[in-house]
C-alpha cells in the first residue's frame, strides 16, 4: 500500500502549486472574473505550455496518461487558487467526450488544438426541466440528408458563451428520458439559429443558456454512433465530479487552515477567539470532514483508474460525501468569521460561494446518494 | 388551554385579508413575494400606508399611536403579511429605537421622535457594532465627551445595516471612563446623520450587495438632549432592545411562507419521471424542516403569551433567535436544491419589474444560490448564534 505520488506527480503537483502561489492571488483573480471574458487567455497559454491541458488525455491520445490522480493533483491546486479558467467545462468535461466518443479523425482534428489551447469547448447537456437526469434530453435533431436540425435549449452550459464549439446532447429516438437514443452533435458555436446567453455565475465562473432553431448540424459532425452517446456522457461526467470534488478538497483545505489562523488572531472578550471551546470543536469538526473529503477523493480516483468498472459507485460516493463536507466547511468558516464572513472583500468568502456551487455540480448529494445506492 | 380563533379573532383576520388585498401596491407585493430586495422609496411607501390604517407599530402601547394588539391579533397579522406578500417594517425605527424611547426617553423626546418613526418620515439605523466590538460589544471604543450642552463624539461603527439611508442613528458610546469593558460608562445616544463630521462608507456583503456600511464619527457635536435615559446607563436600555429585536428574529411566518412556496416549486420540478417532491431524499428532509417548524411556531405563541401577561421577553428568546435562522438557512438549502443547476446564475436584478435584459431560469428558485449566500448573515447579525447560546448556558441554565 503506498499512497505517495510519483515523482512526476510531485512536480506536476508543485509546478501547479507554483503558479497559483505566485501568480494566481486573489486580486489577480477578482480581476480576471470582473474582466470581459471571465479569465485569462495568457493564463490558459501558460497552461497549454506547462503542459496541464494535456493530463486528461492518454498517451496515445498525445496526452500525459490520463490518469484520475493526475487530474486529482491539478484540481486541487486549481481548487486552492479558485482557478477560474475553464479548465473543468473544456478541457476535463468536453475532452473526455471526445476522447472517448469520437473517431479517430475527429480526435486528430480537434483534441491537438485543445491541448495546444488554440480550441475551447463547452458540453451542453443540461435542459431547464432536467435537473441531474443525463437521460433527460428533450433537444431534438432530426436528419435531413446530410444534416441534422437542431432545436431545443441547454441551461447553465459550462463556458457556453466562450466556446468555439459546443458539443450537444440530443435526441434522436426514444422518449424524452429515455436513455436510448441520445446523441452527440459537434456544433460550431456561431452558427445561424444558435443563440447564446451569456452570464456570470454566483461562484464567478461563466455559463450560457443556449437556444438552438432550426440549427444545420452536418451529419459528420457526430460524434460516435446514433443514439448510443448516453454512456461516453455518463464516463466524462464521472472523471469531471472527481476533477470537482478534487477542487472541492483544495478549497476547503485552504478555508479551514485560514478559519483557523484568524481565530488565532480575532480577540472578543480580551482572548483570541479560538480559545472558546465552542469553536475549537467546530474547528474540529471541519478538519475531520476535509480529511474524509480527501480520503473518499481518493480512493474514487483508484477506483477510476483501476477500470474495475466500479467507477460510477465510486465516484457518487466521493461526491454524495464531498458535498457534505463542503457545505459544513464553507458554512463554518464563514461563521466563525463573524461579519467580516460575509464580505466581498474577504477571500474566504469566495471559497465558500465556489464550495455552495460545487455542492450543486453535476449532481447534490441527496442525488448521489441515490445513485450509490443503486437507484 | 386553546389555540382556536374566537370569532373577533376571525373577523381580524378577514379584516386584515381585506385590508392587504386593498392596499398592498402589487409591486411591492410581486418582489416580496420573489423575495427580491426592495429600495427604500418601497418601505417607506407600504408604511405610510400602514400608518394611514393606524397599523405601523404593532409593538407599541396604544398611547404613542401603536396597535396595542393581542398575541393572537400580532400572530395572525404576522401570517396574513407574509402569505400575502406583504414585506416586514424596516426594523430600526419601529422594534429597536422606540421602545428605548418609549420606555426610557423622556416625554419630551417621545414627542420629538416617535411621531416620524411612526409616519416613516425618518429613517434610523442601528450603530451598536464597532471593528473591535462585535460579540463583545461592551468593549466598545467610541466616545462621547462632554462640552457644556453637547457631546462630542469620536469613533467607527460597523456593519450600520441601511445606514447609507438613515436620517438618524442611535448609537452605544462611550461617556466618561475610558476604561474599556466598563458597561457602567456607556450611553444611548441618538445622533443625527447629516452631521459633516459623520462619513459612510459602504461594505460590500457577499452576494454583491450594498446593505451594511461603516459610518465614521470625527468630532461630532450631539446636543446632551439627544441622550436617552441617565448617563452611564446606556448598556441596561440595549439589552432590553435586544431581546425585543429577537423575538421578532424567529421569522416562523416567513418560513411558513417560503416552505408552502418551495413544495409547490419542488411539486413543479422534474426529477427523473418523478417529481421532486416524491423524491425520498428530498421529502425527508422538507418534512423534518417542517416538522421543526411546527415546534418552533408553538414556542414562538408561547413566548408571545408570556409577554401578554407582563413580563418582558426573556433570554429564552433567544431560542427564537437561534432555531429561526436555522430553519431559515435550511429553507434556503432546499430552495438551492430545488433549483440544480438554475440555481447558480447571478444576474443581479433580472426579477425587477424594469429589468430590460433576457431573464435566465424558471423564476423564483433561480438564483437561489446567491440568496443562501445573502442570508449568512442571519446566523451572525443580531448577536451571534453563539453568542444566543451563551446567553442561554448562562441565564436560563445557570451554567
Ligand atoms: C449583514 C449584517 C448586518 C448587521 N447589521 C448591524 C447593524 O445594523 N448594527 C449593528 O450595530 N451591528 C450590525 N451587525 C453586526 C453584528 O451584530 C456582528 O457582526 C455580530 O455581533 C458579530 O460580531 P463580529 O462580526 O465582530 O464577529 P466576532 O465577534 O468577531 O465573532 C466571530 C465568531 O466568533 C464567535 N464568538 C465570539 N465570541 C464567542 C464566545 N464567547 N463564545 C463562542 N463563540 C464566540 C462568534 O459567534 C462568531 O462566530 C450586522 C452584521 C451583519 C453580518
Amino acid at each position: 500500500m503506498d499512497f505517495s505520488y510519483s515523482e512526476e506527480q510531485q512536480m506536476l503537483q508543485n509546478s501547479v502549486s507554483k503558479f497559483i502561489q505566485q501568480d494566481y492571488d486573489f486580486d489577480r483573480r477578482c480581476k480576471l472574473v470582473a474582466s470581459d471574458i471571465g479569465f485569462s487567455q495568457e493564463n490558459w497559454q501558460l497552461f497549454a505550455e506547462l503542459g496541464w491541458l494535456m493530463v486528461p488525455f492518454k498517451a496515445e491520445d498525445g496526452g500525459l496518461g490520463g490518469s484520475a490522480i493526475d487530474l486529482m493533483v491539478v484540481m486541487e491546486e486549481f481548487g486552492r487558487g479558485l482557478v477560474v479558467e475553464p479548465f473543468l467545462a473544456s478541457v476535463v468535461l468536453s475532452g473526455s467526450l471526445i476522447a472517448n466518443g469520437a473517431s479517430e479523425s475527429q480526435k486528430r482534428e480537434l483534441l491537438g488544438l485543445l491541448m495546444d489551447g488554440q480550441l475551447q469547448l463547452a458540453f451542453a447537456f443540461a435542459e431547464p426541466q432536467s435537473r441531474y437526469n443525463l437521460a433527460d434530453v428533450a433537444t431534438t435533431a432530426v436528419r435531413e440528408g446530410d444534416n441534422y436540425i437542431l432545436n431545443g435549449h441547454k441551461a447553465v452550459v459550462l463556458n457556453g458563451e466562450g466556446a468555439d464549439k459546443l458539443l450537444v446532447a440530443v435526441r434522436t429516438g426514444g422518449s424524452q428520458i429515455d436513455g436510448n437514443g441520445i446523441t452527440l452533435l459537434l456544433v460550431e458555436a456561431n452558427v445561424e439559429g444558435v443563440h447564446r446567453q451569456g452570464y456570470t455565475t454566483v461562484d464567478g465562473h461563466r455559463a450560457a443558456e443556449v437556444k438552438f432553431r432550426n440549427v444545420k448540424v452536418p451529419v459528420a459532425n457526430r460524434v460516435g454512433e446514433e443514439g448510443t452517446a448516453l454512456p461516453v456522457i455518463e464516463r466524462a461526467m464521472d472523471w469531471a465530479t472527481l476533477a470537482l470534488c478534487a477542487e472541492a478538497v483544495g478549497a476547503m483545505d485552504k478555508i479551514y487552515k485560514k478559519t483557523i489562523e484568524y481565530t488565532k488572531t480575532r480577540e472578543q472578550f480580551g482572548v483570541a477567539i479560538g480559545k472558546f471551546q465552542a469553536l475549537q470543536h467546530r474547528m474540529v469538526d471541519m478538519f475531520t470532514e476535509y480529511e474524509q473529503a480527501r480520503s473518499i477523493l481518493l480512493m474514487a480516483a483508484l477506483q477510476l483508474d483501476s477500470n474495475k468498472g466500479m467507477a460510477p459507485k465510486a465516484v457518487s460516493a466521493a461526491k454524495s460525501r464531498t458535498g457534505k463536507a463542503a457545505r459544513l466547511i464553507g458554512q463554518e468558516a464563514i461563521q466563525l468569521h463573524g461579519g467580516i464572513g460575509v464580505t466581498e472583500e474577504l477571500d474566504v468568502s469566495h471559497y465558500f460561494k465556489r464550495l455552495t456551487t460545487i455542492q450543486y455540480l453535476f449532481g447534490s448529494s441527496d442525488f448521489h446518494t441515490l445513485r450509490f445506492a443503486g437507484h | 388551554m386553546n389555540i382556536d380563533f374566537s370569532s373577533e379573532e376571525l373577523a381580524f383576520q378577514q379584516a386584515v385579508q381585506k385590508f392587504l388585498q386593498e392596499k398592498l401596491p402589487a409591486d411591492i407585493r410581486e418582489w416580496t413575494l420573489k423575495e427580491i430586495p426592495l429600495g427604500k422609496e418601497d418601505f417607506v411607501r407600504w408604511q405610510k400606508i400602514l400608518y394611514e390604517q393606524g397599523w405601523a407599530a404593532t409593538n407599541w402601547p396604544v398611547e404613542h399611536g401603536g396597535t396595542g394588539w393581542t398575541p393572537t391579533q400580532k400572530y395572525i397579522w404576522a401570517n396574513e403579511c407574509a402569505n400575502f406578500g406583504a414585506p416586514d417594517v424596516i426594523p430600526f425605527g419601529f422594534k429597536m429605537v422606540a421602545p428605548v424611547i418609549f420606555t426610557y426617553g423622556s416625554e419630551e423626546q417621545k414627542q420629538r421622535f416617535l411621531p416620524d418613526i411612526l409616519e416613516s418620515n425618518v429613517w434610523w439605523c442601528q450603530g451598536y457594532s464597532e471593528p473591535n466590538a462585535g460579540s463583545d460589544l461592551a468593549s466598545l471604543k467610541t466616545t462621547a465627551v462632554r462640552d457644556g450642552d453637547e457631546y462630542i463624539v469620536n469613533g467607527t461603527k460597523t456593519w450600520t445595516t441601511l445606514g447609507q439611508y438613515a436620517d438618524w442613528i442611535f448609537c452605544l458610546v462611550r461617556t466618561g471612563g475610558t476604561e474599556v469593558k466598563n458597561q457602567a460608562a456607556i450611553s444611548f445616544l441618538l445622533i443625527e446623520m447629516n452631521h459633516p463630521g459623520i462619513t459612510v462608507s459602504p461594505i460590500m456583503t457577499l452576494g454583491g450587495h450594498h446593505e451594511v456600511n461603516e459610518v465614521h464619527f470625527n468630532n461630532v457635536r450631539v446636543p446632551v438632549g439627544n441622550r436617552i435615559g441617565e448617563e452611564g446607563q446606556g448598556w441596561t436600555y440595549a439589552k432590553v432592545l435586544l431581546t425585543h429585536e429577537r423575538t421578532g428574529i424567529a421569522r416562523v411566518a416567513s418560513s411558513k411562507k417560503r416552505l408552502k412556496t418551495l413544495k409547490k416549486l419542488a411539486s413543479e420540478t422534474c426529477d427523473g419521471d418523478a417529481n421532486l417532491l416524491e423524491n425520498p431524499a428530498f421529502s425527508q428532509k422538507l418534512a423534518e424542516v417542517e416538522i421543526d417548524l411546527l415546534a418552533l411556531e408553538y414556542t414562538e405563541l408561547r413566548a408571545l403569551a408570556a409577554v401578554s401577561t407582563g413580563q418582558a421577553p426573556g433570554p429564552e428568546s433567544s431560542i427564537l433567535k437561534i432555531k429561526g435562522t436555522e430553519i431559515a438557512q435550511q429553507l434556503d438549502e432546499l430552495y438551492m436544491e430545488t433549483a440544480g443547476y438554475y440555481g447558480m446564475p447571478f444576474v443581479s436584478n433580472q426579477f425587477t419589474s424594469d429589468f430590460d435584459g433576457e431573464r435566465v431560469g424558471p423564476g423564483v428558485i433561480t438564483s437561489s444560490v446567491p440568496r443562501y449566500i445573502n442570508n449568512r448573515k442571519a446566523s451572525i447579525y443580531g448577536g451571534s448564534n453563539e453568542i444566543q447560546k451563551n446567553i442561554i448556558s448562562k441565564w436560563v441554565l445557570g451554567l
